[in-house]
């Protein structure tokens, strides 16, 4: 890649995650799981055929079965499923998961679990926050050493994908107290363990989420990722690229919920002419379509940092989801104000939008989170 | 690869050797800019001599084919010629309309006699040109002008006033629209015609901003002759050639209000005027509002950086400069207000050597024009929304 656009390869693996996205998991998919009340919250179907594309490998190196493409190709993945608001394990298996496995997992650690993800055969959850707001060096959850392992307990929220997951990455203390960045070990643990509690959590995205309880949970020295007590600057890199995958799926959401609006603003009539020829509309829609362009641009700039191992990638990456936050905002607000009442109808799809658009920001630090990430590591 | 190196080690050499040490350090006030023309009075020996050292290579209008006394470098080469010149903080050696808004309309657009007769003085700083679009009843509605061109054979007398033409009581030659044909719809009729300011029947009254200075003047235009050989492209066909230069006077005013090499960013005189607590800026309010700035900042920044790329492998929407212009002159104000709050009453200081006299609260008043001139926030989203999003 050269300078700010895609290459050859990259813009393939875009346009097919877009064909792709249309018309097998597009947002009447949605629509059907919430209605029929689904209780895996996805097609697992469809998550095959998304091994065989080949997205869920793209993190993942060649060595391990996957295609080692890359951020900015996941990242283009990523935003076709904002547009589509597509239900997939996807982000909390082959982005969080393989991340953490990548980046930290011992041999022994990656040759049992990377290829389980990539055929499709495992789905891994993440469980970080034990806060309503992100928080990520809050942790109570403590893992003593006991014999030749430890025993974990606690209680984490929000875990995304984890009333199905196989196996659960979990941020527990092993020194320190809640507020120390110091002392975090993430520790592999199986989703059947004896003293595992998952309540499932349906969200506001019809999407699903867990609260889960550790009570006494004996795991194997071996279950450690990385090393002891060293988890959280790894936890960082992971969120990173978890955040910058983030920001990509709400710059799909931004696009396509301004997209519709624009449409609407071609064919609603009202006085006898469409809506579209007012200023007062025109000049909101143009200011949004300012603000979609820069969010584009500080999208592919910080998943470009991450493929590069810039210095600056972390500081990139909080510009990112926090300005992707803040547009993806603006954009479904004003998609619901544009469509007037029809926007606030469960039978038009713009709602949808601006339901999966707050989680998303809120997940892993909102725009206030971010904002104040990059402003201390900019020294003020 | 290896001839750029080539290129980049000449080129360091010779700004090491031929730019002079007072001219390697930031413009910190408008004296600090050289403008060139008949009427110039160099503030320094060091900017006579540097004007006319980078004048000699080209090197003030860099990308110009060297027929007409440009640089004839490549894209490339003139990226490293920045880089280089940034590298030792090198000022630029001209500021000039010349360069960035009729030379090139002038390659575009204008005959081979245009080019011989004016792109020359232009590189070498020699002739000051000033723009004569905006008239006091054409505005926003840039195409209603009325200045009268009437055809007189093989010259035209032209009859008319213009407002805001910036340092016309300075400039040489205006490069100027006109109404040669009234009979048509308004677009068509328009021709682009450059004249000597000192013609008879041209005169100009400079006129005071709230800032205090005086950039811009009204220009009268009495029974002046313009020859017919002095007419950029076609006659009538003026409008096209004004686009394209008001597409570049946007992108030059969007990029207005960038940190330049060697100054502090607006976080840096935040935190020198009001210090760190416990790793963060004193004041959480301001704090707040200077990020949520230097996020747009950075963003826009990319943005400018990615519509280059695009434009070089050839993608992207077009209209782009509309959009930069208007966000980028909007996030100007923004950052001129955050430094008069950060600088709080020092700020408001008006008069007097010891506050640089009152440059910065000039400077905050001087910004609210960036989003007047050259086309207003209103008309740029007016052009976002019609040719982007098609909506009318």
């Amino acid at each position: 890649m050269t300078g700010l656009v895609l290459n050859d390869e990259q813009q393939m693996l875009k346009d097919a995650a877009r064909r792709f996205m249309q018309e097998r998991a597009p947002v009447s998919q949605l629509r059907k799981l919430r209605d029929e009340r689904d209780e895996t919250g996805f097609s697992r179907e469809l998550w095959q055929e998304m091994v065989e594309m080949g997205f869920v490998g793209t993190l993942i190196d060649e060595e391990y079965g996957g295609s080692g493409f890359g951020y900015v190709g996941m990242g283009q993945v990523f935003e076709e499923v904002g547009r589509n608001l597509t239900a997939s394990p996807l982000f909390a298996t082959a982005v969080l998961g393989a991340t953490l496995l990548r980046n930290t997992g011992s041999d022994a650690q990656k040759q049992a679990l990377l290829p389980a993800i990539a055929d499709g055969s495992m789905i891994m959850a993440l469980a970080v926050d034990e806060r309503a707001r992100h928080a990520p060096h809050y942790v109570e959850t403590r893992a003593e050493a006991q014999g030749d392992g430890f025993v974990i307990s606690g209680r984490k929220v929000a875990v995304v994908d984890g009333h199905v997951a196989d196996k659960l990455v979990v941020s527990a203390r092993t020194a320190g107290e809640p507020g120390d960045a110091d002392g975090l070990t993430l520790l592999l643990v199986d989703r059947a363990a004896a003293g595992v509690t998952v309540e499932r959590t349906i969200m506001v995205d019809s999407r699903n989420a867990a609260v889960v309880t550790f009570d006494q949970v004996a795991v194997p020295k071996d279950a450690v990722l990385g090393k002891a007590g060293d988890g959280y600057a790894v936890l960082q890199q992971t969120l990173d690229v978890g955040n910058a995958m983030l920001a990509a799926e709400l710059l799909g959401i931004a696009q396509e919920a301004f997209d519709r609006t624009v449409k609407y603003l071609h064919e609603r009539k009202q006085f006898g002419v469409t809506i579209g020829s007012f200023q007062g509309l025109q000049h909101r829609a143009a200011h949004l379509f300012s603000e979609i362009e820069l969010m584009k641009s500080v999208v592919l700039k910080a998943l470009t940092a991450l493929d590069q191992q810039d210095d600056s990638a972390a500081q990139l990456v909080s510009l990112a989801k926090a300005k992707a936050s803040e547009v993806a905002e603006l954009a479904t607000n004003e998609g619901i104000q544009m469509h007037g009442g029809m926007g606030m109808t469960d039978e038009f799809d713009i709602g949808l939008f601006v339901k999966r658009a707050r989680p998303m920001q809120q997940l892993f630090g909102d725009y206030r989170y971010h904002a104040d990430r990059f402003a201390a590591d900019r020294g003020y | 690869m290896s001839d750029l190196e080539a290129f980049r080690r000449e080129t360091r050499a010779w700004l090491e050797e031929n730019c002079p040490q007072s001219m390697r350090s930031p413009v910190m006030s408008d004296k600090d800019q050289c403008w060139g023309g008949r009427n110039w009075t160099f503030q320094s020996e060091d900017q006579r001599l540097w004007l006319e050292r980078m004048a000699e290579k080209g090197w003030t209008a860099p990308d110009w084919p060297s027929e007409y006394g440009g640089g004839g470098l490549s894209r490339e080469q003139v990226k490293v010629l920045r880089q280089e010149m940034a590298r030792i903080r090198a000022r630029p050696p001209l500021h000039s309309f010349g360069v960035w808004m009729i030379g090139p309309a002038i390659l575009k657009f204008g005959s081979e006699e245009l080019k011989r007769q004016h792109l020359p003085p232009i590189v070498r700083g020699e002739i000051r040109w000033c723009q004569g679009y905006s008239e006091p009843n054409a505005g926003s509605d840039l195409a209603g002008l009325q200045t009268r061109a009437e055809d007189k054979g093989d010259h035209f007398i032209v009859n008319g006033q213009k407002i805001w033409t910036s340092y016309a009581d300075k400039a040489d030659w205006m490069f100027c629209l006109v109404r040669t044909n009234p009979d048509v719809k308004k677009q068509l009729g328009i021709s682009l015609v450059l004249f000597d300011m000192a013609t008879p029947g041209v005169s100009t009254r400079p006129i005071k901003l709230i800032s205090g200075s005086s950039p811009f003047c009204e220009t009268f235009l009495e029974n002046v002759r313009v020859e017919k050989n002095q007419v950029v492209g076609e006659v009538d066909q003026g409008w096209t050639i004004a686009k394209y230069l008001l597409t570049h006077e946007r992108e030059m005013i969007g990029g207005f209000g960038r940190t330049a090499a060697g100054q502090k960013t607006l976080p840096q005189q935040a935190v020198e005027a009001l210090g760190v607590e416990q790793g963060r800026l004193a004041d959480g309010m301001l704090r707040g509002d200077i990020a949520r700035w230097e996020l747009d900042a950075k963003a826009f920044e990319f943005t400018a950086e990615r519509v280059v790329d695009e434009a070089k492998a050839g993608q992207g929407v077009g209209n782009a400069s509309a959009m930069l212009k208007y966000y980028g002159t909007e996030l100007n104000k923004r950052r001129q207000e955050l430094l008069m709050a950060i600088h709080g009453s020092d700020a408001m200081v008006w008069e007097g050597e010891a506050w640089n006299e009152g440059a910065l609260a000039r400077q905050w008043l001087r910004s609210k024009g960036n989003s007047i001139e050259g086309g207003t926030s209103e008309v740029q989203l007016n052009v976002i929304a019609r040719n982007i999003l098609g909506l009318r």
